[in-house]
Parts: structure tokens; C-alpha cells; sequence
């Protein structure tokens, strides 16, 4: 997926943890091969052209696409599990994949998992007895700097997925139009349990706009988000305040 | 794993930054007529400043303890704020009460999160992973997760 995975990984068995880290690892490394649209051989690529069927790929195939499914019905189209037409779910894959790694190795148990695919981050149970996760959130108009802390303290499973323009640039497309979204944004960050949907989300409100997208993730259950502006201004749903520290 | 909710970590942030709030709220002009205060806000005390507690839970001890101000009138609303303090330290400032609707409900929004932002340059924040629109192994190279990972957490 071209893009890099840090693990932070507390307490548990040394060795049942070192196995599941493994498989983690080599389960990204699979997600990669079975969906990545530049890889002409790989299984999504396969179907995308119709030489596959979906009942001839992995079920991981399958699991995805039904996400994607759910994820564009629930934004009311503003996430699109296709690009320019063609299947490509590329938008889903990464915090699919990076949630599922981070509740293998929570499984294998380990005290305290955080997993940040590329700027997506779930976080799961707690580094430290006393010490909740913490995720910061990178600040989009000033390099090096966060523009806020997200804790996970009285929550199991907290994910912390950005959503912008910082590093490629106009990328998120509007689903409507095929082109590059009209946004007044530069970043959205949604906080949410599962990661598959702070990714979707965060990627849906961007494409929004401000009025519109904050609007919406507060209409939206358990989800809090901060949207920065071009402008530099911050926008957070309203229970957003509680999960800061 | 972890039933109790874990004492949060100690927080400095400045009483003024509190008093902060209510100032951005009160010295915004008036012209944003959706925020009209809120219809249900009870009567207001006379008492108007934010900045003296009234004591609620301010019970003595160790332990945190929670000291709500007085209700303070702005030109959109009252603010009323509370405040949790633990080991003479501020631990979380929060509007218990703000004016409601159009953009003023915004700002109320705002003053929370700039708040946090003080505390994460106030304090050396332990963080676990950073978020961020870093999708490229360059970008990993620049982000503040690559920095987090080479001090090795």
C-alpha cells in the first residue's frame, strides 16, 4: 500500500505477542497483495477486470467490499468504494487492515496496542495500568506540531484517523462529480471505536465541507471529529471536548 | 482489562486560559443572530464572574475535586464553567454552560479544544501514536510518528 505501519505494543506474554505481531504483520502484507489496484495480479484488480468472480477471491475480499458497501450508504454517497467508475476500495483497506492487526495482537493479549497505518491510529486497552492511550492529532497547517490530544481513558478501542490535503495535496475526490472534492478544509480527524470507520469518515466529512461535514459526524453516534479549516479554523463536534486530554 | 477510569494525567493550565473562554465568547461582536441565549437557561445568579468558584464538590482531600464559577452573562448567553482540579493543579476546564446554535456554538466548541492545545505545549505529552494525513512512506519519514518511533515509545 506504499504507505508505512508503526506497532507500539505493552505488556502480555513476550512470546505470544512477538507471534501475533508476526501474523499482523503478514496479514498487512496479504491485505496488500489481495487489494492493492497497483498491483495487476492482485486479487481486486482481478475483479475489477472480471476475471475473477467475487465467490472465486478470499473472503477478506468480500468483507471489504461489504464495508465499503455500508460506508457509502451510511455517508449518503460521499464515500465511494469505486474511483473514476472502477472498484477500488483502496480508501477502506488501510484502516481495515490496520484495526484487524491491532485486535490480533489484542487477542494474543497484550495490555495496550496502538497501531498507526499511515496517520490512522487504533488504539486498544491501555500502555499502562494508569496510563490510558493517548493519540495526538498532527496540526495540518503547521508541520511538527499537533493541534490536539485524543485520549482513549474509559474506553477499550478508540481509533484516531485524519483525513487532508497535508502531504498529497487534493487527492479526496467527490463522489458525485469524479473530480477533486470542493472543500474549504485541510483536515478532518474523526475519533470513533473502530478504525474502519474513523477512516471512512474522516474521508466522507472532507469531502463534505465544513458546514456540511460537521453537521453530519454529529448527527452521527458515538463519532466526535475536528475539522481545520484553510482558513485555520478549528471545528469539533460537541462531544469532541470529552475525549481531549 | 481496566474497569476504574484511571486518574488523568496532571494538566497545567493557567486559570486566566479558563477565564479565556468567557472572554472569547463576550468579545465577539454581535452578529451572528442565530445564537440567541438559550430559551431554557434558568435565572442566572447575580454573581458574574466566571473566574470565582462556587464550590461545588469542593469537598477537601487529595483526591480531584470539581469547583464550578459563577454564571457569567455574554452577549450570546451565560458560560459557566467548571473546572476539576487535583494536587493544586487544573486537571480539565469544561463550558457546563454556553449559548446554543448557529456559528456561536461553534466557538463555544472552539474554546475547548484550544484549551487542550495549551496543555499539550504546557506539559510533555505521552503519546502513544500521532494522526495525521501521512500517507506516504516520505510523509512517514516527516511525521511526527517516525520521530515518536525512533525515541522508541
Amino acid at each position: 500500500m506504499g504507505t508505512v505501519f508503526s506497532f507500539d505494543v505493552r505488556g502480555g506474554d513476550a512470546d505470544a505477542v512477538a507471534a501475533a505481531l508476526g501474523a499482523a504483520v503478514a496479514g498487512l502484507h496479504r491485505a496488500d497483495e489481495l487489494f492493492s489496484t497497483y498491483r495487476q495480479d492482485s486479487e481486486i484488480a482481478r475483479l475489477a477486470r472480471g476475471e475473477l468472480t467475487l465467490a472465486d477471491c478470499s473472503p477478506e475480499v468480500a468483507e471489504v467490499l461489504d464495508l465499503g458497501a455500508r460506508a457509502e450508504r451510511d455517508s449518503d454517497g460521499w464515500f465511494s468504494p469505486r474511483y473514476g467508475g472502477a472498484l477500488d476500495p483502496t480508501g477502506i483497506v488501510k484502516g481495515w487492515a490496520a484495526g484487524r492487526a491491532a485486535r490480533l495482537i489484542a487477542a494474543a493479549g497484550a495490555r495496550g496496542v496502538s497501531v498507526n497505518g499511515g496517520g490512522d491510529v487504533q488504539l486498544l486497552g491501555a500502555p499502562e495500568p494508569h496510563r490510558p492511550g493517548r493519540g495526538g492529532v498532527s496540526d495540518p497547517l503547521r508541520p511538527g506540531r499537533l493541534a490536539a490530544v485524543v485520549s482513549a481513558a474509559g474506553t477499550e478501542e478508540l481509533a484516531v484517523a485524519t483525513s487532508g490535503t497535508a502531504e498529497r495535496g487534493a487527492h479526496i475526490d467527490d463522489p458525485r462529480t469524479g473530480r477533486a472534492a470542493v472543500s474549504d478544509l485541510v483536515a478532518v480527524t474523526v475519533v470513533t471505536p473502530r478504525l474502519t470507520w474513523a477512516d471512512c469518515w474522516a474521508t466522507a466529512a472532507f469531502a463534505r465541507g465544513s458546514r456540511d461535514g460537521l453537521a453530519w459526524l454529529e448527527s452521527l453516534p458515538d463519532v466526535e471529529g475536528l475539522l481545520v479549516t484553510a482558513g485555520d479554523e478549528g471545528l469539533c463536534t460537541s462531544g469532541l471536548a470529552a475525549r481531549l486530554g | 482489562m481496566r474497569k476504574s477510569h484511571p486518574v488523568r494525567r496532571a494538566v497545567l493550565v493557567g486559570a486566566a486560559t479558563v477565564s479565556g473562554i468567557v472572554l472569547l465568547l463576550s468579545l465577539k461582536p454581535a452578529a451572528d443572530p442565530a445564537s440567541a441565549p438559550a430559551a431554557a437557561a434558568p435565572p442566572r445568579p447575580s454573581g458574574s464572574a466566571a473566574a470565582s468558584p462556587r464550590g461545588a464538590g469542593a469537598a477537601g482531600g487529595t483526591g480531584p475535586r470539581t469547583v464550578t464559577g459563577a454564571v457569567a452573562p455574554t452577549p450570546y448567553g451565560d458560560v459557566q464553567v467548571r473546572l476539576t482540579v487535583h494536587g493544586g493543579r487544573i486537571v480539565r476546564a469544561e463550558a457546563v454552560r454556553a449559548p446554543r446554535g448557529g456559528l456561536s456554538d461553534r466557538k463555544t466548541a472552539l474554546a475547548v479544544p484550544r484549551l487542550n492545545q495549551e496543555a499539550v505545549s504546557a506539559q510533555s505529552a505521552r503519546i502513544d501514536a500521532v494522526s495525521g494525513a501521512t500517507y506516504t512512506s516520505a510523509g512517514y519519514r516527516r511525521s511526527l510518528q517516525s520521530a515518536l518511533d525512533r525515541a522508541g515509545g
